[in-house]
């Protein structure tokens, strides 16, 4: 076992993951709580690693955290803006919004397609330089990511409860209830997408300062990624109390770059890479039905069983 | 306190599909009216109750609540001051959320300016849900960390009840909302609904199919047919009315019978 994934891959794994899993909780919070599919997530993830990179070349790497997520939420409030104001389906807003980030994020690289942060401190590197020990120079990304992550599920999770919270899962729970209470359903889905959003800023900020690098293409796919986390993430730990489902998000994330971390062990190579993620989504998303499928299958098989015993026993008699 | 003056709506105008829903209704409901409507299938009653709710603007007259203008009133501010009650049980709550969550969705309603946007429901609050849960005499009280999902039809209508009553509304809008029910169900939310109504002096409008119950509840009867009130009746001639009467009048202004088949079942089974 360590041979085959040694501690320095797992813990890549776990980094990534939790990084990831910030995609995954916007997600939850568009997709699960709204009931909204924002395919804008793409876009928004690259938006906010541009403008992190951005800010973090310019020396200063802890602001470019709110600089991402607020860049996140001007994303968010434009995709709100045109469902809910001017009637665009949800998930043509969406990609109405993704396509035209792909040129805002260019325009935010300079009109280039990479960018590198190296040269400049990251909070990666301000943190990693507070202790000099072996120990904690191989684990201090995963602590601080673990301590981000910690924070923001908290603050999901202290947020949902929230009067505003509450009405933001009203919304998304049921529209006829909302139309019948003092819910503005306009204020509730932009505020949702502007904080779901927030977290997908944050994602790329963090993505971005990890790998030094910020690339136009970095967001491609990530929607699919994200959904698939989520939906493993229900899968494993269920839709009961908000903060497992909260916890869910995180641990369906880094679930799915340890089945990636193996694949890329398999000598999978990267070029199949893409399919292999979209077959791991297929399979995570249809599994319930399948399931359901092969209950079914097997309640018929017997129904049709004890049925033909019961003629047999007709005939017996 | 409500008044409905030469309202028209019509659907999906210019089309083959047009259809005038509303044509001039008109309507003053006085403080503390309670009236029961009932009409044909397609009158146009559940259509006056989203025009007065705000689900959509009227294409034409004016609506009026306590001597103010709400015809352009925006749905989510009109709701602060109208209950409203679905026939689909399912409508009025959100499956997902507890019953407590629900029912603190549902107190913003008066609270929207002494509460901040990011404070929980507090102690007080979750005393005061727990006390008039319990007044439905259902057992909710000891089920407020339940998702409503697992709730009854009748649950949940009961519960959207208290929802849309507990901060006491000027107007409460009733669509058949206990048509979806089994009959013993369905007694008890009746009961339930003059209870708080009676209790709280809520002016309010109940669609029902009853024609008992048309005639029984409240202290007044509004008739409906193609988008029009066709005839109204209160006080003495009310009280001297039976069905028969009540369905030749319907006949004698509508200039045809009462199409409705739950309603000639109901009168038939006389419940
Ligand atoms: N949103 C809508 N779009 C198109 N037609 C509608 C709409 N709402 C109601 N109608 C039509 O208006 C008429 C009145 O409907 P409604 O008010 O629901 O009748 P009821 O008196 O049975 O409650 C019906 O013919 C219905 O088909
Ligand atoms: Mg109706």
């Amino acid at each position: 076992m360590t041979g085959f994934l040694t501690a320095g891959i797992v813990r890549t794994a776990l980094e990534v993951g939790l990084i990831y899993s910030l995609v995954a909780l916007s997600l939850f919070i568009s997709y699960s709580i709204l009931n909204i599919c924002d395919l804008s997530t793409d876009g928004c993830y690259t938006l906010g690693c541009a403008v992190g990179a951005i800010v973090t070349i310019a020396g200063h790497p802890f602001l470019a955290i709110p600089a991402a997520m607020l860049a996140g939420i001007c994303s968010g409030y434009v995709t709100a803006l045109l469902q809910t104001k001017f009637g665009v389906q949800s998930i043509l807003a969406g990609i109405i919004v993704n396509t035209g980030l792909y040129t805002v994020n260019l325009a935010v690289m300079g009109f280039s397609s990479n960018v590198s942060i190296f040269g400049t401190d990251t909070i990666f590197s301000l943190f990693k330089n507070l202790n000099s020990s072996g120990f904690w120079k191989d684990w201090c990304n995963l602590i601080l990511l673990a301590v981000i992550v910690a924070a923001v599920c908290l603050l999901i999770k202290w947020f949902l409860g929230t009067t505003l919270g509450l009405s933001i899962r009203a919304t998304g729970d049921s529209p006829a209830m909302v139309r019948a209470s003092s819910i503005n359903p306009i204020f509730t889905i932009t505020v949702g997408l502007c904080f779901s959003n927030a977290l997908t800023g944050l994602a790329g900020c963090l993505i971005g300062q990890y790998n030094k690098t910020c690339d136009i293409n970095l967001g491609t796919g990530m929607v699919t990624i994200a959904l698939a986390s989520l939906v493993i993430g229900e899968t494993l730990l269920g839709r009961g109390k908000m903060i497992f489902r909260i916890l869910g998000m995180v641990v369906g994330s880094c679930f799915y770059r340890f089945i990636i971390s193996i694949a890329l062990r398999l000598n999978v190579p990267t070029e199949a890479f893409k399919l292999v993620s979209a077959v791991i989504v297929a399979i995570a998303i249809a599994a319930p039905r399948a399931k359901q499928l092969i209950a079914f299958k097997h309640k018929q098989m017997t129904a049709m069983q004890e049925r033909k015993s019961m003629r047999g026993d007709k005939a017996n008699a | 306190m409500l008044k409905i003056e030469h309202v028209f709506k019509t659907f999906n105008t210019g089309t083959v599909n047009e259809k005038k829903a509303l044509t001039d209704l008109n309507l003053e409901l006085q403080d503390g009216d309670f009236a029961t409507i009932i009409g044909s299938n397609g009158a146009g009653k559940s259509t006056m109750f989203n025009a007065i709710a705000g689900s959509f603007y009227t294409d034409s007259g004016f609506i009026e609540l306590d001597g103010e203008d709400i015809t352009f009133t925006p749905e989510h501010t009109r709701s602060r001051y109208i209950g409203r009650l679905f026939q689909d049980p399912l409508m009025g709550t959100a499956p997902h959320m507890t019953i407590e969550e629900n029912l603190s969705v549902a107190y913003l309603r008066a609270s929207e300016h002494k509460r901040g946007l990011f404070s929980h429901v507090s102690k007080s609050e979750r005393d005061k849900f727990r006390e008039q849960l319990s007044l439905l005499d259902m057992g909710l009280e000891n089920r407020m960390n339940h998702p409503v999902g697992l709730l009854s039809g009748g649950q949940r209508q009961a519960l959207t009840l208290l929802m849309a009553t507990m901060v006491t509304p000027k107007l409460l809008l009733l669509d058949e909302h206990t048509a979806a029910l089994d009959p013993s169900t369905a007694a008890k939310v009746l009961d339930l609904t003059k209870k708080i109504i009676e209790e709280n002096h809520i002016s309010c409008l109940m669609v029902t199919h009853n024609m008992n119950q048309a005639l029984e509840l409240g202290n007044r009867t509004l008739m409906m047919n193609n988008g029009n009130i066709v005839f109204d009746v209160k006080g003495e001639e009310r009280s001297h009315m039976t069905i028969k009467d009540l369905l030749d009048k319907f006949e004698e202004n509508a200039g045809k019978a009462l199409n409705n088949d739950r309603i000639l079942l109901s009168t038939k089974e006389g419940v």
